[in-house]
């Protein structure tokens, strides 16, 4: 029972696995950023000194968050949603740049990241809008408005530049799904996606003959069925029409480095000094871990600084150079489990909301340790995204914590909105 | 199924990551490789190799510091190769070459570009140096000789091939190594062990400090220092009387095997192969296939022993009982033993028993005490078995067991050996004949020789000989070169024999070659050799063949000498061992006129005869 004589009861599941990612990162950011001729813990430049130091705000962050009532995020939500978007737009104006993207205000000596915080007010926003007894999923006005709410924000993103965040809203199309969004549509998206990678490996020519033998092949196999022609030619042409202007697109309008990123994965060129440097000593890194690893603080990969980025998103080869094959396989599953847990309590809810907030984060939370593992491991092309709970950096991980802990709340007093 | 998308993704994603984790870490261990390469140098101290040292602690082998070129081919930046080819005295497409195969080999690891430059190479280059990104100069030991001779003794240094390489972990491109002699059979004993150091670098190849703390670092470990059994003076003396004549010489120590003198000639000086020069050397000596400089004559030569052999002939003829030291065989200027067949004799009184059939070196006696012992088993099989048995407890027909890496079993004949000839079985002792005078199919290396020279001065055991006499800092010598070999020949039946060879010098084959107050006991050898000259069996003069040991009781040198187309044994082997003899005895010659005649000596001319394309007559 809370003051306000509610009952609550939080999922100690989730905070357990939160903990414990929050825990084990740290060691890792500790044995990538410790400099050995430094005592330890005497200089707050350290970054594991910083990062510890975030960690203990984030606590104070989970106290904020879980005080609040679960209806204030309910009833908040497109304010918060509004405020992300403007705090993105005031990058414009008042950003810092780092590293050459102006995704930053400066507070301070601090940094803070406003696109961390977006996802959770996207999230907030996107299920109430979802959740509104008015709004019809199956209605195409209503589909439109979905994706205008998810795709603003990316839209922010983009030029900051940062294409990596922005990709993660594409998250939004699970809880979409989950509430009734015609399949056609993650269909669609994979489509695409495989008809880019395709027309990347094979070529216009050769992807467009896969093309229309497909479509030849299908039609023929359902002839009985009296098939439009017309439909499959139309479909057919898109397709090529598609694989066309993605080579157009990957030619003319991406830069060179995005070019290069995915040629290496492809396997069009293998550049191990160059522009494949960073997943090749990734993978080495990584290998050199074996069953058990090297022992903490004690990877050779890692004190020499070959990985670069290791603490931010790189931060899962330290676990595999220093842990092995067990650590990293403790920290995949540690993942999974806190995924696996979030959509069961999702599943649970009696409010549509809160469902939907739920399958929000579980998604948020797949995408980027899909994407993040997937990089480091060299199978998905370089897509600077963090490791959630795990990489260096406080605005990461406060946003991961109120995205993360705004659901625990919400799961806390499972109730409806009324 | 909506509900369950997410849920299969998260949980597909997980196998996924799990196996390409388990591909990454487990199955593919190059990356192992990779790591160790990219993120630690490893530097190698490379200690003194041990110092050698002769029976009287003369120095024969010490160290001289050497520089080496060395090059980490990922570290070259462009470069003005012209003028460092100059510089280097390489042709661009030499130094070209060299640095591909240093690339193949490693881009990381150091290899050498050229090896053991002298100090004013070094002197002259090491200003220019700092021109050259990615090489640099490291400094090595190299064997510095004391002496110009017993190469063959020692062997030389040289830089590992990839064999080792492969084969033995502790060697890296370009480390050195004892190739032949002592230098490669106390390789472990005189290397010493180096040290390692691991320093850990950055992606920028920027060294930040020792590996974990320098853990793992070792520091070198000196070879350590060995004595030899080389007599240095003797040795030396050897290969002087043994210029301009192909053979050998070798001295043991009979009451302990050990050895005093090995020289095989033609030979060479050590120090031809050490410093730049020394692949142009080697390869003169490799191909030198007329005199063999780099063949051990007197490890790996096989010859037929001759008349020396006779005493073992005897010796077995006595343990068997076919014959007592009283009993004179007639010889008719030869021995007859079938009809018309006859194997030659030269004049000599007649006839004798034991004692002189020795000393007169005649044939037709030790044919008849061999024909006995091989008869005086049901089947001429037996009769070679045990004949062959008796030899073995000499060591002849295998190897010695010396402590030197060359060696060759020689030949003594058992009965697979003649059935294997004879398929039929058809073949008699008569067949078999020429091995009682150390003809026909027996072949022994003069090692061999020595050593049944040794037991018979010992009277019935030898101890294997050993070249080794105290590695410093073990103070122990392995086991086995302490311990009798005891022969199957009664004790009692080598007095005989040992006065047949006494006889040798008093009145017999070598009765010119007495030294004064020495009682000298040896055998003449003449042996008989064939070649092939264009596919023709064509004799060439007889080899000068001797063995000896003195003094008489209580014997200090054995010595077998083999003059390679000499003539007769006392011709120039037996002049050999005596010099020897006296020299390693008395420290002193007194006999002149006969060092001068032996050091002055060459069978140059006999050995251009089968080379020569024309006819040429042997044994003048």
């Amino acid at each position: 029972m809370n003051p306000r004589g509610e009952y609550v009861k939080y999922d100690w599941i989730t905070i357990f696995l939160y903990l414990a990612l929050v825990a084990i990162g740290w060691i890792n950011i500790y044995s990538a950023s410790a400099n050995e001729a430094i005592e330890p813990f005497s200089s707050f430049q350290e970054e594991y000194v910083k990062q510890l130091l975030w960690i203990g705000l984030s606590v104070l962050l989970i106290v904020v968050v879980l005080a609040l009532d679960s209806k204030f995020y309910n009833r908040f939500g497109s304010i918060i949603y509004l405020v992300s978007l403007v705090s993105l737009l005031g990058l414009f104006v008042l950003g810092k740049n780092i590293n050459g993207a102006t995704s930053w205000y400066a507070l301070g000596p601090a940094s803070i990241q406003p696109s961390e915080f977006a996802k959770a007010a996207t999230a907030l926003a996107l299920a109430k809008f979802i959740s509104d007894i008015q709004t019809n999923i199956k209605s195409y006005k209503h589909q439109l408005q979905a994706f205008i709410i998810i795709a603003l924000p990316a839209l922010f993103i983009i030029p900051q530049p940062d294409p990596g965040s922005a990709l993660v809203y594409a998250a939004f199309l699970f809880p979409l799904y989950r509430e009734g969004l015609h399949f056609i549509y993650l269909l669609l998206g994979f489509f695409a996606a495989a008809l880019f990678f395709g027309t990347l490996i094979l070529g216009t020519t050769w992807i467009s003959i896969l093309i229309v033998l497909i479509a030849a092949f299908v039609f023929f196999w359902r002839r009985k069925k009296r098939p439009n022609l017309v439909r499959y030619g139309l479909i057919s042409v898109i397709c090529i029409g598609f694989a066309f202007s993605v080579n157009y697109i990957f030619n003319n309008v991406f830069e060179q480095r995005h070019r290069d990123r995915f040629n290496i994965v492809l396997g069009k060129e293998t550049d191990s000094q160059g522009i494949g440097y960073n997943t090749n000593q990734s993978e080495i890194a990584i290998g050199s871990g074996g069953w058990t690893g090297k022992g903490w603080t004690q990877g050779t990969q890692t004190k020499g600084n070959f990985v670069p980025e290791q603490q931010t998103d790189y931060i899962f080869t330290t676990v595999g150079e220093e842990w092995g094959f067990v650590g990293s396989m403790v920290v995949i599953v540690l993942f999974i489990l806190l995924i696996v847990r979030i959509l069961s309590r999702a599943e649970q809810q009696k409010a549509q909301f809160n469902r939907i907030y739920g399958y929000s984060v579980a998604a948020i939370l797949f995408i980027h340790f899909f994407v993040n593992i997937g990089m480091v491991t060299g199978l998905l092309p370089t897509i600077g995204i963090p490791l959630p709970f795990f990489s260096y950096g406080g605005s990461g991980l406060w946003g991961f914590t109120i995205l993360l802990f705004i659901f625990v709340r919400l799961d806390a007093s499972n109730t409806f909105y009324k | 199924m909506r509900k369950l998308l997410l849920l299969i993704l998260v949980l597909v994603s997980g196998v996924v990551f799990a196996s390409r984790l388990f591909y990454l870490q487990i199955y593919d261990t190059s990356f192992d490789k990779l790591s160790e390469n990219n993120a630690i140098k490893i530097q190698y101290d490379y200690p003194q190799r041990g110092y050698i040292f002769d029976r009287n602690g003369k120095l024969l082998v010490s160290n001289q510091p050497s520089y080496d070129v060395m090059v980490i081919p990922r570290e070259v930046k462009p470069l003005d190769t012209l003028e460092f080819c100059k510089l280097l005295k390489l042709t661009k497409e030499q130094f070209i070459t060299k640095l591909e195969k240093a690339r193949v080999y490693s881009p990381r690891l150091p290899s050498v570009v050229i090896p053991q430059l002298t100090k004013a190479e070094y002197a002259y280059l090491s200003e220019k140096m700092h021109k050259y990104e990615g090489f640099y100069i490291q400094k090595r030991s190299l064997r510095d000789y004391q002496i110009a001779h017993s190469a063959n003794v020692l062997g030389y240094i040289a830089e590992v091939n990839n064999r080792i390489i492969e084969n033995n972990p502790y060697y890296r491109m370009g480390d050195l190594i004892g190739m032949q002699g002592v230098e490669e059979q106390y390789e472990d004993v005189l290397r010493g062990v180096k040290g390692v150091k691991y320093t850990q670098k950055d992606r920028f190849n920027r060294e930040i400090g020792p590996y974990k703390g320098g853990a793992f670092d070792t520091l070198p470990e000196r070879g350590k220092d060995i004595v030899l059994t080389i007599e240095s003076q003797l040795q030396s003396y050897g290969e002087e009387l043994m210029i301009n004549k192909r053979g050998g010489i070798v001295a043991l120590e009979p009451s302990s095997g050990e050895i005093l003198a090995l020289v095989a000639a033609p030979n060479y000086d050590p120090a031809l192969l050490v410093g730049r020069e020394r692949s142009k050397n080697f390869t003169r000596l490799w191909y030198d296939t007329i005199a063999r400089p780099l063949f051990d004559r007197v490890l790996k030569g096989e010859y037929p022993p001759g008349s020396p052999f006779k005493t073992l002939t005897g010796l077995i003829a006595l343990q068997e009982g076919v014959i007592d030291t009283k009993e004179k065989v007639y010889c008719p200027h030869g021995y007859v033993y079938g009809r018309g067949r006859k194997l030659g004799c030269h004049s000599h009184v007649t006839p004798l028993a034991m004692e002189g059939g020795i000393a007169n070196s005649c044939n037709a006696y030790f044919c008849t005490v061999y024909r006995r012992t091989i008869e005086k088993y049901p089947s001429p099989q037996e009769g070679i078995q045990n004949w062959h048995n008796h030899l073995k407890s000499f060591g002849l027909g295998d190897y010695l067991g010396y402590d030197l890496p060359i060696g060759s079993k020689g030949l003594i004949p058992d009965s697979t050996y003649y059935n294997r000839w004879y398929p039929e079985r058809n073949w008699y002792a008569t067949a078999t004949i020429s091995n009682a005078i150390g003809q026909g199919e027996v072949s022994l290396t003069p090692m061999q020789m020595v050593n049944f020279t040794a037991t018979i001065a010992n009277r019935g055991w030898y101890i294997k000989p050993h070249i080794i006499k105290n590695i410093k800092g073990v103070d122990t010598i392995p086991s086995e070169y302490n311990k009798k070999q005891y022969t199957t020949i009664d004790a009692k039946h080598f007095e005989p024999v040992v006065e047949g060879m006494h006889d040798v010098y008093r009145y017999g084959t070598a009765s010119s070659l007495k030294i004064p107050e020495i009682e000298i006991c040896g055998k003449t050898g003449t042996a008989e050799n064939y070649t092939k000259i264009d596919g023709k069996r064509v004799q060439l003069t007889d080899h000068s063949v001797f063995v000896a040991f003195a003094p008489k009781d209580n014997p200090k040198i054995a010595i077998a000498v083999f003059v390679e187309n000499g003539y007769w044994g006392s011709r120039w082997a037996g002049k050999i061992a005596s010099l020897m003899i006296e020299k390693y005895i008395k420290g002193e010659i007194t006999r002149t006129d006969l060092e001068k005649y032996v050091l002055e000596g060459s069978l140059m001319d006999e050995y251009a005869k089968p080379y020569s394309g024309e006819p040429f007559k042997i044994n003048q």
